[in-house]
């Protein structure tokens, strides 16, 4: 299925009487549990619809491929903000995928320690619920509550509530440079430590992450004289192993962005865990198996590659974590998103139902109960 | 006149039997029945609407707000939840037959956390008390409603509060981490934590300017940031309000998101300048506040550069501060443009649409002329960075049909917000006040959809009926009910 617009789209759901799998650009399929369904293509819904860069505004059609949307911005020195990854080579893509995946998936990338991630940057949808009506929510405009806040709810929703056919997302301006600041290696205990002291002085860093064996890396954005003022700020705090130029602090953040670390080992499982920093190097240390991890947004991120069946969750005392890379056995039979509280579980199976009650979007693909 | 739900007879008449389950629940005094005690609950920062609740109760801990919940749900209760009572939209305005909800003795902060920058708080906390908490060692909670000396942070989740400063900081909804939530069955979930997910679908977000429809919050976990190193405020006066506007559209074109940046017109300057004495230039149209903070050296290139694109824009006058009190009185004009406008004023309600900042001059001049219409005067302050609009309408309640010729006004000017692509309401909420407006900005089909999110939460509906959605909504059907050609599913039902 295929649809032309958003009326063809509203037509195919309100006949359909078996589940699709939905998707855009096609990116996406190998995160979540496997869905097994005919594809419902919303391919179609490309393009830019307005931008608006002095009003900060952008929608676009939500298969609309990040790439054009990222090129377009680059053009008015502007960007997604939140820093959308490219898990292309992690998830076995052509690909960064569309500008809808990364919404429906609430995707974000380093800067999100200072900005948040889709989820702050959504202000409007145009989408079709499960039984084929046309929903508008948000709009062309950076403030906003009225009504129920649905843009964030599809944040993160996996294509399980609606589909999209057109998203509005806040823009902003590009940094003019970038520094990246690098503190020796001294252990996770210390790097999270040192993250925490960072994130308390005047340094305004959009970026905090720490790779085992290479160190501590803070990137410092903004007009040049601030740039260099805040590393200078550092300097005089603690002992900087190195400071990279634009260039490679730019390299180095796409490649943290992405994955990069731990893409090559294929057979690993890798799992993405966000937890409070305080409790992050105390987990890993009581991690009994093989493995290999970075740490991203100040210690709150942990990037982690590990055998199958490794029972990650049972050694994290708060926390969510994922399964973001694994094969299709494997996450037909592992909880894929981190389990709910019974509660919560009933209430996400009635908040389904409000949406897609005949369950025709994506089924099971975020848990076995939906 | 606002309709509300008709009042239940059948509970009103089982007073008593409440009020001595109520006592069980929670101690004597915090259950308040008498109508001279309850006299202070009977509106909220929406005076124009006022209504005694059946009984306030006043709970302090989780498990009696689960109580008394559970009570409320099985003997079909409405219930009514307030923090500080400073909703602009009547949000916590109470029902004839229904129990006020007050969540002030909720008052503590439980964990101060520098280590993973949040603070876990109670919901009667108040905004400003969190940042007092932590700006020993330099943090601060960044959302700064206008109230936040009173206002609630369990207040702020319901109405996903704003401020001056939240285009380059964000709402509410970007800057909580986590809560506690009781559902009116009495369950208690925890959405979020002190990290930045949750499991599951965004929950927090949809609970964040729920007003209270969906469940009652009784813990927060904000996120604190560290204050910039140096903040400064230029104040500009513009010739006309365009040239004001294209000045805004060009210091974001260039790049420059500033903490802060305010717009009053000549009413707004004239009533603020007469009541704190803060030096506003009284020669000009339109007067903007841009506030910039960050690293000093930042602070004055981005400064430098304000003050080119404001002299490109024909400004008039520019001062900037050199010192934090003069910074504070610059603002001090603005933050007390509201009592500023109540001394010139016997009465006033504010409004609150969202437009796309464009369309400002076209907005400002449909104002005007509504202003004649309506034979009522009108000033405008207005966050001029992110597009929200408060005008200030002006009248005397005193005046035969004066309140009735304010509230069509204000209706006049958020259809027209909607009508230009704007929304009904950028930070005080739907409340009762634009709840009949509602069906400017969605159809039914889009209504009905939000209400089946309440029916998700809430299928009784004794969360707070009758406020945000003009019809209530029967859940028994949840998900299965179709609209049609645009027509109600349910024309039987009660619209207010």
């Amino acid at each position: 299925m295929k649809p032309r617009d958003a009326m063809d789209l509203a037509e195919a759901v309100k006949a359909a009487s078996s589940p699709f799998s939905v998707t855009g650009l096609g990116t996406k399929l190998n995160l979540g549990r496997p869905v097994s369904a005919p594809p419902l293509d919303l391919s179609n819904f490309k393009g830019i619809v307005a931008y608006e860069p002095e009003e900060l505004i952008l929608e676009c059609g939500a298969a609309t491929k990040l790439s054009d949307v990222e090129k377009l911005l680059t053009a008015q020195n502007q960007m997604l903000a939140f820093e959308p990854p490219n898990y292309a080579s992690i998830l076995s893509t052509k690909h960064a995928g569309s500008i809808g995946s990364t919404l429906a998936c609430n995707l974000a990338g380093p800067r999100r320690l200072k900005v948040g991630a889709a989820r702050d940057h959504i202000l409007g949808f145009t989408g079709v619920n499960g039984q084929g009506e046309i929903i508008r929510a948000g709009a062309r405009v950076v403030k906003n509550v009225t009504g129920y806040d649905l843009p964030r709810l599809m944040a993160g929703s996996y294509g399980t509530l609606m589909t999209f056919t057109s998203v509005i997302f806040k823009v902003l301006p590009t940094p003019e440079t970038e520094q990246t600041c690098v503190l020796a290696d001294g252990g996770v205990s210390l790097a999270v430590a040192q993250m925490a002291q960072v994130m308390a002085t005047g340094a305004e860093v959009s970026a905090a992450a720490y790779v085992p064996k290479h160190g501590v890396y803070l990137r410092i954005e903004g007009i040049k004289a601030s740039v260099k003022a805040r590393i200078d700020m550092l300097h005089r705090a603690m002992k900087l192993h190195e400071v990279l130029p634009a260039v490679r602090s730019r390299k180095l953040w796409q490649e943290l962005r992405d994955v990069q670390p731990l893409a090559d080992q294929n057979e690993l499982q890798i799992w993405r865990i966000v937890m409070p920093p305080s409790e992050t190097s105390e987990f890993l240390a009581a991690l009994p198996f093989a493995h290999d991890y970075y740490l991203d947004w100040a210690g709150a991120l942990t990037w982690l590659a590990a055998k199958p069946d490794a029972g990650v969750r049972r050694y994290m005392n708060s926390g969510v974590a994922t399964l973001f890379r694994a094969d299709e056995a494997a996450r037909a039979k592992t909880d894929v998103f981190h389990p709910q509280a019974p509660e919560l579980a009933a209430l996400s199976v009635r908040v389904k139902n409000a949406f897609d009650p005949n369950r025709l979007f994506n089924p099971h693909k975020m848990y076995r109960e939906f | 006149m606002l309709r509300m739900p008709e009042p239940d007879h059948s509970v009103l008449a089982r007073r008593a039997e409440i009020v001595t389950a109520m006592r069980r629940i929670v101690p004597h005094a915090s259950v308040i029945e008498s109508a001279t005690q309850m006299r202070p609950y009977e509106s909220d920062g929406l005076t124009a609407y006022k209504q005694l609740p059946m009984l306030v109760v006043l709970p302090e801990t989780t498990a009696q707000v689960s109580a008394i919940l559970q009570y409320a749900q099985a003997h079909n209760i409405k219930i009514v939840p307030r923090g500080a009572g400073t909703s602009l939209s009547g949000g916590a305005l109470p029902l004839e037959d229904g129990i006020l909800l007050g969540l002030a003795k909720f008052n503590r902060v439980l964990d101060i956390d520098f280590t993973n920058r949040c603070v876990v708080a109670q919901p009667g906390v108040t905004n400003l008390a969190i940042t007092k908490a932590v700006e020993h060692n330099g943090f601060y909670y960044a959302p700064d409603p206008s109230s936040q000396i009173a206002c609630t942070i369990g207040g702020n989740v319901a109405e996903n509060s704003g401020g001056v400063h939240c285009l380059k900081y964000g709402l509410t909804t970007n800057n909580i981490l986590g809560i506690e939530m009781v559902l009116m069955t009495g369950e208690v979930l925890r959405l979020g934590g002190k990290f930045c997910e949750q499991a599951g679908y965004d929950l927090l977000a949809v609970m964040t300017g729920s007003e209270g429809l969906l469940g009652v919050v009784t813990e927060v976990t904000v996120r604190i940031i560290k204050k910039a190193e140096t903040a400064r405020a230029a104040l500009i006066g513009f010739p006309s309000n365009e040239s004001a506007g294209q000045c805004v559209a060009d210091i974001i074109s260039a790049g420059i998101i500033p903490g802060g940046m305010e717009m009053m017109d000549k009413p707004a300057i004239h009533a603020a300048e007469a009541f704190v004495h803060a030096g506003y230039p009284l020669n000009v149209e339109a007067l903007l506040i841009v506030e910039l903070d960050g690293p000093q050296v930042e602070v004055d290139h981005l400064l430098a550069r304000v003050g080119k694109i404001a002299a490109a824009n024909k400004s008039k006058t520019l001062r900037v501060s050199n010192s934090e009190a003069e910074r504070t009185l610059f603002w001090a004009g603005r933050k007390a443009a509201f009592p500023a406008v109540g001394r010139i004023s016997p009465d006033y309600i504010c409004m609150d649409g969202t437009i796309p900042r464009k369309k400002l001059p076209e907005v400002l001049k449909g104002m005007a002329k509504l202003s004649k219409k309506h034979r009522l005067a009108v000033a405008n302050v207005f966050h001029a960075g992110d597009g929200n609009l408060h005008p200030l309408i002006l009248f005397d309640a005193n005046k035969e049909g004066e309140l009735a010729r304010a509230e069509e006004f204000g209706a006049d000017i958020l259809r027209l917000c909607v009508k230009v692509g704007g929304v009904l309401t950028g930070e005080h909420g739907v409340g009762v006040e634009k709840r009949d407006l509602m069906e400017t900005m969605f159809n039914p089909i889009e209504i009905e959809q939000q209400l089946r999110i309440k029916c998700a939460f809430d299928p009784k509906n004794l969360l707070n009926p009758g406020k945000v959605y003009p019809t209530l909504h029967a859940c028994a059907e949840q998900g299965r009910m179709m609209v049609r050609g645009g027509a109600l599913p349910h024309p039987d039902l009660p619209r207010f």
